[in-house]
């Protein structure tokens, strides 16, 4: 597959990884000015090819956390370390540029990285072609609908070929069926292009379905709280019985931190 | 279990895809044209024959209120010998020229006061206080200051629209939702790229209503200083021919100068920046119907 020749994951460290792991965070905390505290002594190695799925109720600093992987922000305490330094990040709502047709939002993403103009033509087809939305370049933002615009965003995501994909809750905001279908797009891209995937969610079985690995984080301040891997393999549905089983677990785990925040003791 | 092979997800996105979308049927242009243009036609025909009934039932002297047709007739004499003709182009091109100079001093002085948060807390509020200002009161201050000539009028016509069109960049730089750019930084823009790629382009709707709203108070103000600093060697502009019509007494010529001002900046606005505003809204979705 051609793409998988021209795809090279960054590999300038300044700081060197061991071999193997994509996204190292060690002991980082984060609190904003005289605030309280939002990210607590967190630490969570990611390895190169991994899925792993951030959850936590409200307040657990979620996306802070992905904001400072993606080095849109600094930690107060710990270090961040990225390969090459850098993440493609992508958010809530696709994003998206308005006033670029879907193509042109793409190129964006190879001109800031200094690629010429007829290769930034050709391999923007090509990762449209990727995420299946060869005929829509043309198309303007407006004019596609909320599943069409977050596989744009995140053609335009695997255009930064940082190999690390920071998402922030990037399919809360679709129906269920669009929803389910990206999933097994996203789960499809990662295995093509051997993306390492930090993946945040409040959804429980978004986070199951989805991840190699789930990580719960407890809220004021965001801490760690468990891991679970999922032991189900792929491919596999949201409706099947082994995302199910974890999710349960999972969820009742969830309340228990929940219920911390609630009661007097 | 079932999993969908690769292929079947392929088409399974195909149809929502198909299902998501809806293109909008378009009207054929001239019928577009039609449905816009009656009202108007209709409301300036009503316009007349309340004047023409206003003329016959004799509500003023005719001196004071002409007929149509007879502004009509001192219109196409005007326009016969040429005055007309010379009064608009000569106040179309200084309103121009001004408005290029407010262009080329107000977008400079919108991104200063929109980025630069000390210039902004120091001159930001006189910006705004100044737009509502009305600009004929700078005119004698001009005249005393620069004497009565060109150099007069284009000042009253900057202080009018250098105001609005560093203030429209002002308020669209404040609407960029920081969204684009965050975007922009996780892409890697920084500083001038950002700026480039990122800001003005999210910016350039509001600068474009700042625009319109610069040329229209450029008009605006050109109108009220030509009427007041006029001189011989100034050459004749539409102010100066409505301030002709006042000391001879001719009601009808001053109707005709009306007329020549409203249809300037009625033609300006149609042409020009009707279309631009729209395409640019257009491309971005955010006009509603075609």
């Amino acid at each position: 597959m051609t793409l998988l020749d021209t795809f090279t994951p960054a590999r300038a460290l300044p700081e060197p990884l061991p071999d193997g792991v994509a996204v190292r965070l060690s002991g980082v905390s984060k609190r904003f000015g005289d605030g309280p505290t939002v990210l607590e002594d967190i630490s969570l190695d990611v390895r190169e090819g991994e899925f792993v799925c951030l959850l936590g109720a409200s307040g657990c600093g979620k996306s802070t956390l992905l904001n400072l992987v993606a080095g849109l922000d600094s930690p107060s305490a710990g270090a961040v370390r990225v390969p090459g330094g850098r993440a493609a990040l992508m958010f809530q709502e696709s994003a998206l540029l308005p006033w670029l047709t879907a193509s042109q939002n793409v190129e964006l993403a190879l001109r800031l990285r200094g690629v010429g103009r007829r290769q930034r033509r050709e391999r923007s087809a090509e990762l449209l072609d990727l995420v299946r939305l060869r005929d829509a370049g043309g198309k303007r933002v407006h004019e596609l609908s909320g599943g069409m615009r977050q596989r744009v965003a995140m053609a335009r995501a695997l255009a930064q070929e940082s190999g690390v994909l920071l998402m922030d809750e990037p399919f809360a905001a679709l129906d269920a069926i669009t929803r389910d279908v990206l999933h097994e797009e996203l789960v499809r891209l990662r295995e093509s292009q051997q993306l390492t995937v930090l993946f945040v969610t409040h959804n429980v079985r978004e986070a199951v379905r989805l991840g190699d690995r789930v990580v719960l984080l407890s809220s004021r301040p965001g801490r760690i709280a468990r891991e679970y891997p999922v032991e189900c393999r792929q491919p596999r549905r949201i409706e099947s019985p082994g995302v199910s089983s974890l999710s349960v677990a999972i969820t009742e785990d969830l309340r228990t931190e929940i219920r911390r925040h609630g009661g007097q003791s | 279990m079932t999993v969908q092979a690769p292929d079947e997800l392929a088409s399974l996105e195909a149809g929502l895809d198909a299902l998501e979308l809806h293109e909008e049927p378009r009207l054929p242009r001239w019928r577009k044209a039609l449905t816009t243009a009656w009202p108007p036609v209709v409301a300036v025909g009503l316009l007349l024959l309340g004047w023409e009934l206003a003329y016959r039932a004799g509500a003023k002297p005719t001196y004071a209120l002409p007929s149509p047709a007879d502004v009509g007739l001192v219109l196409l004499e005007q326009l016969r010998d040429g005055t007309f003709a010379e009064a608009v182009s000569t106040s179309v091109s200084r309103g121009g020229l001004g408005f290029l100079i407010a262009l080329a001093v107000g977008t400079p002085l919108g991104l200063l006061v929109g980025r630069v948060r000390a210039v902004r807390r120091g001159i930001g509020p006189i910006l705004s206080g100044l737009q509502s200002l009305p600009s004929i009161a700078w005119v004698p201050a001009a005249i005393i200051f620069f004497g009565l000539g060109e150099a007069a009028i284009y000042a009253v016509v900057l202080l009018g629209a250098v105001p609005s069109i560093a203030n429209g960049l002002v308020s669209g730089i404040d609407q960029v939702p920081p969204l684009y750019l965050r975007v922009g930084r996780v892409l890697g823009a920084r500083g001038l790229t950002s700026a480039r790629h990122v800001l003005l382009p999210a910016v350039l709707p509001a600068y474009l209503a700042g625009l319109r709203q610069g040329w229209a108070f450029s008009w605006r103000s050109l109108m009220a200083a030509e009427l007041i600093v006029s001189s011989p060697e100034l050459g004749l502009g539409l102010g100066q021919l409505l301030d002709q019509g006042r000391l001879l007494n001719d009601m009808s010529l001053v109707f005709a100068g009306i007329l020549g001002i409203l249809v300037v900046g009625i033609a300006v606005e149609l042409c020009l920046f009707a279309p631009l505003e729209r395409r640019v809204l257009r491309r971005r979705g955010l006009l509603l119907s075609g």
